[in-house]
């Protein structure tokens, strides 16, 4: 085997700096208090310090050698997993979900890099030669990797972290996982949201009507008319029991975000709240905003959790539509460039981890921007590299240059 | 080596869900942010609070230049609930203060509350000296609560009522009708306050602040760049002469009625009173909506009603006047015209009576005795003109257009509160009564003298006269002859009115009233040394005994003051109205009374 031809991808770094530099920089507009950039004890101060740890980090996971990753890819996994399970006991509680290590007077947040954990194994597991995701025992496997760690963070009462991880179930798909499962999922998103504007026994007629035209476009292959019964039958199970899964399962509050999203509730001064003035916030920017920390919804305090979840705000208003779509557009060419380079891999392993960081990037850009502006329920989820907050930075930044070291180092893998 | 070509067709479907959301987001930002804009809209409903600067009102002088309306200043106790830490001390203390009892504080908490938990409310108005001193030592421990200062207005004279008028707060009907004023703030309800009410209330001065989501304030809107400062407002020279209006309301007390005087080279009322009429003090102040209520509520009195502008009198024999200044431009009486009269005019089987007097009568003569039955045959002389009308209804109509030339029948529509028209019928008016061509000369002949349908208020009088001092024009009556500078020459009313009669025509007229004054039925008015030109009148009164009316001016030969004075239910015209007359003239000419026996009378002289 002949030596690695080191082969960076400086774009990807360079889209690495620029989220950041605009995270640093809206961070710093929404924060008011403080004197100069290096006031430690301000979100803007502190980011700074975690900018540094980044960059420290990122030079420590491009230096070491790409066969680590794979070599240790459980290791990993297991390390963080016992450390999701150590947060119950040793855990710090902010905002009801008990997700922090309190270390003096910063927080980790493991979650987070269990998702890189995640990624490693997942991508290690797949890309063994004997494993096949049409077969169940493998596919098994692969979704109890998935699910271990997000179970665990469920518990955990933190619904924003767990999220990401459904995600993946596109780095299966690509992966030979069967349409099938592909096509049920997304099946039962569509007859859920359906649910929320109609009534079961509404639900279940236009059901029945789908299955009366199956059943007379495959009337000459009446063979396959049991599988069609089938389906039928989860489906209708499906439409009875989600109401009281719903109930039960989700909370009171959770409930309400949903529902706020497709209009069923309108209370601006309570729950819907965050909503418009997130909507105030990133509408009134206009085409080219308010400029730098002149935004009002967002430097006096109109926005929650401005500088974390609600970060997209301070954009939106103070950089207006031009802003926006700038930073939209980062971020379609950081998750596609990772797709792009990862169809190209020789090598299984990579191909299958840029398959998966892309898709956690692109749960959380899906999730967080899709909040802001009123598409997606209120979930609290940091968006990758411009939120404030140490954890997730460095998470993301590890799942990034692992990507550009293994990308770099194994492009000729032969 | 794993095969990784069996399912890359997929990453095709990938991507484009993935591009999907991208231009999902994309579309949605461009409508939010590009095509909406009422996001922007609550964001400055959010952020920005306009704070006012109230400037002050203008003042409003006497035509000497002496004050009559000025500012004070007064405090509100203004109240943010959610500021307050409501403990039993903190309520007693106020209490004991305010003089309320915790009921009623609990009362005006709760509606604070209820209005916003943020914004200031007002929890006691106008608060006196003394306790705003109180106060103002315990605001500290008062938490929640601060003082507002406000403008009031202030009187310095306890007469004019009905011409300053009084300001108040703004109700929603100003509001809509003109985006200026906000809740709270003051707008003149009637008289010059309300007339000139652009002109006095100046410009708000507006401060934008940027506000957080608690509310607090965060400095100013981009520096100050959109604040604007408050410009005061611009005084009023009124043309009132106060010694004169304060005059006039006493010889006016104990009775009902009105006087009236014009500055007939100008159309500047010297004053407009009313009586009787109340204190413009009482308008003002913690006690405003009781004591309105009492004076709104005195049904006998009626010192909100004001007679000057708003009662409508027949106005008798002072009509004579115009008829005898008609006929003559109508061509059908000249100076040298006589009529005989023995003791009234007969017409039909029906006699309109005349008191005893010389005949034949010419017209000084009929001015100077108030012949009736002369001028039934000028009126119908007027209507019966064949030979410029082909019937009487077109001949009235000429008429009726004289009579409105000289100002009745029609508001003046200048800075007066609240006139009335008075009232001279339209040919119409007969015909719908008596039917068409079923009326002619002696159906009507009662307006010849001033009675029957016809109807004219005191200041419509007082023009007439200043009419006839002028021989042929006048300026509408109007109450402000300077705006913002004592000597400008901004006057509204500066246009001058020709009524359409030939000044040769008011020579007679004008002989016969002299004549009046000085052996005539006007000798009550006459002032020694004084040229003094009037008409009595005597308007029946289907209620009681007849109004006394006069209407007069002085001097003859330079016209400075044009009376018309109304004294209710006090019988023929010269008994009271004549030497009222003549007191207000030597008070303006002589600026001092030498009949003091008269005037204690007249003072002293209840008539209801």
């Amino acid at each position: 085997m002949k030596k690695a031809k080191s082969n960076i991808d400086w774009t990807l770094i360079l889209l690495f700096f620029i989220l950041v530099g605009i995270g640093w920089i809206n961070i710093y507009s929404t924060t008011t208090e403080g004197n100069g950039i290096f006031s430690f004890d301000t979100n803007y101060g502190k980011q700074l310090i975690w900018i540094g740890s980044a960059v420290l980090v990122l030079i420590f996971t491009m230096v070491i050698n790409y066969r680590f990753y794979p070599a240790f890819s459980a290791p990993i996994y297991i390390l963080f997993t016992i450390m999701l399970v150590l947060v119950f006991f040793i855990g710090e509680t902010t905002k009801g979900a008990t997700s922090w290590f309190g270390i003096g007077n910063i927080g980790i947040q493991p979650a987070e890099f269990a998702k890189y954990a995640t990624c490693l194994l997942l991508a290690r597991y797949i890309a063994d030669n004997d494993c096949d995701l049409t077969k169940n025992k493998h596919l098994f496997v692969a979704v109890l990797i998935i699910l271990l760690p997000m179970s665990f963070i469920l518990l955990q009462n933190d619904m924003g972290s767990a999220l990401p991880f459904l995600f993946l179930i596109f780095a299966l798909y690509r992966e030979g996982l069967k349409s099938w499962i592909l096509i049920s999922g997304f099946s039962a998103i569509i007859l859920f949201i359906s649910l929320v504007f109609l009534k079961e026994w509404i639900v279940v007629i236009i059901l029945s009507a789908i299955l009366a035209f199956f059943l007379w476009t495959l009337r000459k292959q009446k063979r396959i008319y049991v599988g069609v019964f089938l389906i039928y039958a989860v489906a209708i199970v499906y439409v009875f029991s989600i109401g009281t899964v719903y109930k039960r399962v989700l909370k009171d509050y959770q409930r309400a975000r949903i529902e706020v999203l497709f209009g069923k509730i309108d209370d601006p001064k309570g729950i819907d709240y965050n909503v418009i003035q997130s909507k105030i916030a990133i509408g009134s920017g206009g085409l080219t905003g308010k400029g730098f920390r002149n935004g009002t919804q967002t430097t006096l305090n109109f926005v929650p959790e401005q500088s974390t979840d609600f970060i997209f705000c301070t954009i939106g208003e103070e950089w207006g539509f031009l802003g926006s779509v700038f930073v939209i557009l980062l971020y379609a060419l950081l998750i596609i460039r990772i797709f792009m380079r990862s169809e190209h891999q020789r090598e299984p392993f990579v191909r299958i981890y840029g398959y998966c960081i892309a898709c956690i990037f692109f749960a959380h850009f899906a999730i967080n921007i899709g909040m802001t502006i009123g598409l997606m329920p209120v979930i609290g989820i940091p968006l990758p590299f411009i939120s404030y907050g140490g954890s997730s930075l460095l998470a993301y930044t590890l799942m990034l240059f692992t990507f550009i070291n293994l990308d770099a180092k194994t492009n000729h893998w032969t | 080596m794993k095969d990784s070509s069996r399912y890359q067709y997929r990453k095709w479907i990938i991507l484009s869900l993935v591009l999907c959301v991208f231009i999902v987001y994309f579309i949605r930002l461009l409508f939010l942010q590009v095509f909406d804009d009422q996001w922007e809209i609550r964001a400055k409903g959010n952020a920005l609070r306009y704070v006012c600067d109230y400037p002050p009102r203008g003042l409003i002088y006497d035509r000497n230049g002496e004050l009559l309306v000025t500012n004070t200043i007064s405090y509100d106790l203004m109240v943010v609930p959610r500021k307050v830490k409501l403990s039993d001390t903190l309520m007693s203390e106020l209490c004991s203060i305010l003089e309320i009892s915790s009921e009623e504080f609990t009362r005006r908490f709760e509606k604070a509350k209820a209005y916003s938990p943020f914004v200031a409310s007002i929890f006691d108005r106008q608060i006196s000296d003394e306790t705003h001193g109180y106060i103002e030592e315990r605001l500290h421990r008062l938490q929640g609560f601060y003082l507002q200062p406000r403008t009031l207005r202030k009187y310095l004279t306890a007469s004019a009522a009905h011409s300053l008028g009084y300001i108040g707060e703004v109700n929603y009907n100003d509001m809509e009708k003109d985006a200026y004023y906000a809740m709270g703030d003051y707008i003149g309800k009637i008289g010059i306050e309300k007339s000139y009410e652009k002109e006095l209330r100046g410009i708000k001065g507006c401060q934008i602040l940027l506000v957080d989501n608690l509310n607090r304030e965060k400095g100013s809107f981009q520096n100050g760049l959109y604040d604007t400062a408050a410009v005061a407002g611009k005084s009023l020279w009124s043309s009132i002469d106060k010694g004169l209006q304060e005059y006039g309301e006493k010889l006016m007390q104990g009775k009902r009625g009105s006087i009236v005087a014009i500055e007939p080279s100008t159309g500047e009322i010297l004053c407009l009173i009313t009586s009787p009429s109340y204190n413009p003090s009482l308008l003002v102040g913690r006690e405003r909506g009781k004591n309105y209520e009492k004076l709104h509520k005195d049904s006998l009195n009626k010192p909100l009603f004001n007679r000057a502008l708003m009662a409508q009198y027949p106005p008798g024999s002072t009509f004579k006047l115009v008829n005898a200044l008609i006929g003559q431009e109508e061509g059908v009486i000249n100076k040298n015209t006589t009529y005989s009269c023995h003791m009234g005019f007969a017409y039909g089987n029906r006699v309109l009576g005349c008191h005893a007097h010389a005949s034949p009568v010419d017209l000084v003569f009929s001015i100077q005795t108030s012949c009736n039955t002369y001028y039934c045959r000028v009126l119908k002389a007027i209507l019966e003109n064949k030979k410029k009308y082909k019937n009487t209804k077109e001949a009235y109509d000429a008429w009726y257009k004289k009579v409105k030339n000289l100002g009745f029948g029609h508001k003046f529509n200048s800075d007066l509160p609240y006139e009335l028209k008075g009232f001279i019928p339209e040919s119409g008016y007969y015909d719908h009564y008596y039917g068409k061509n079923r009326w002619k000369a002696t159906t009507i002949i009662s307006i010849a003298i001033g009675q029957g349908e016809i109807a004219a208020t005191p200041i419509q009088l007082a023009n007439l006269v200043a009419i006839i001092a002028n021989k042929g024009y006048y300026f509408p009556p109007h109450l402000v002859k300077a705006i913002g500078h004592a000597d400008s020459l901004h006057c509204l009313y500066k246009t001058k009115h020709n009524v359409g009669i030939q000044e040769a025509y008011f020579l007679p007229v004008i002989e016969g009233m002299e004549k009046a004054a000085t052996s005539g039925t006007v000798r009550s008015a006459a002032v020694p040394g004084i040229r003094i030109a009037g008409k009595t009148g005597t308007a029946q009164n289907p209620h009681g005994k007849d109004h006394s009316i006069l209407v007069c001016y002085a001097p003859v030969d330079n016209p400075k003051i044009a009376v018309s004075v109304i004294v209710e239910n006090a019988g023929f015209g010269a008994t009271w109205a004549g030497p009222i007359a003549g007191l207000m003239i030597e008070k303006y000419l002589n600026d001092s009374i030498a009949r003091v026996e008269l005037e204690k009378r007249i003072m002293d002289a209840v008539i209801y």
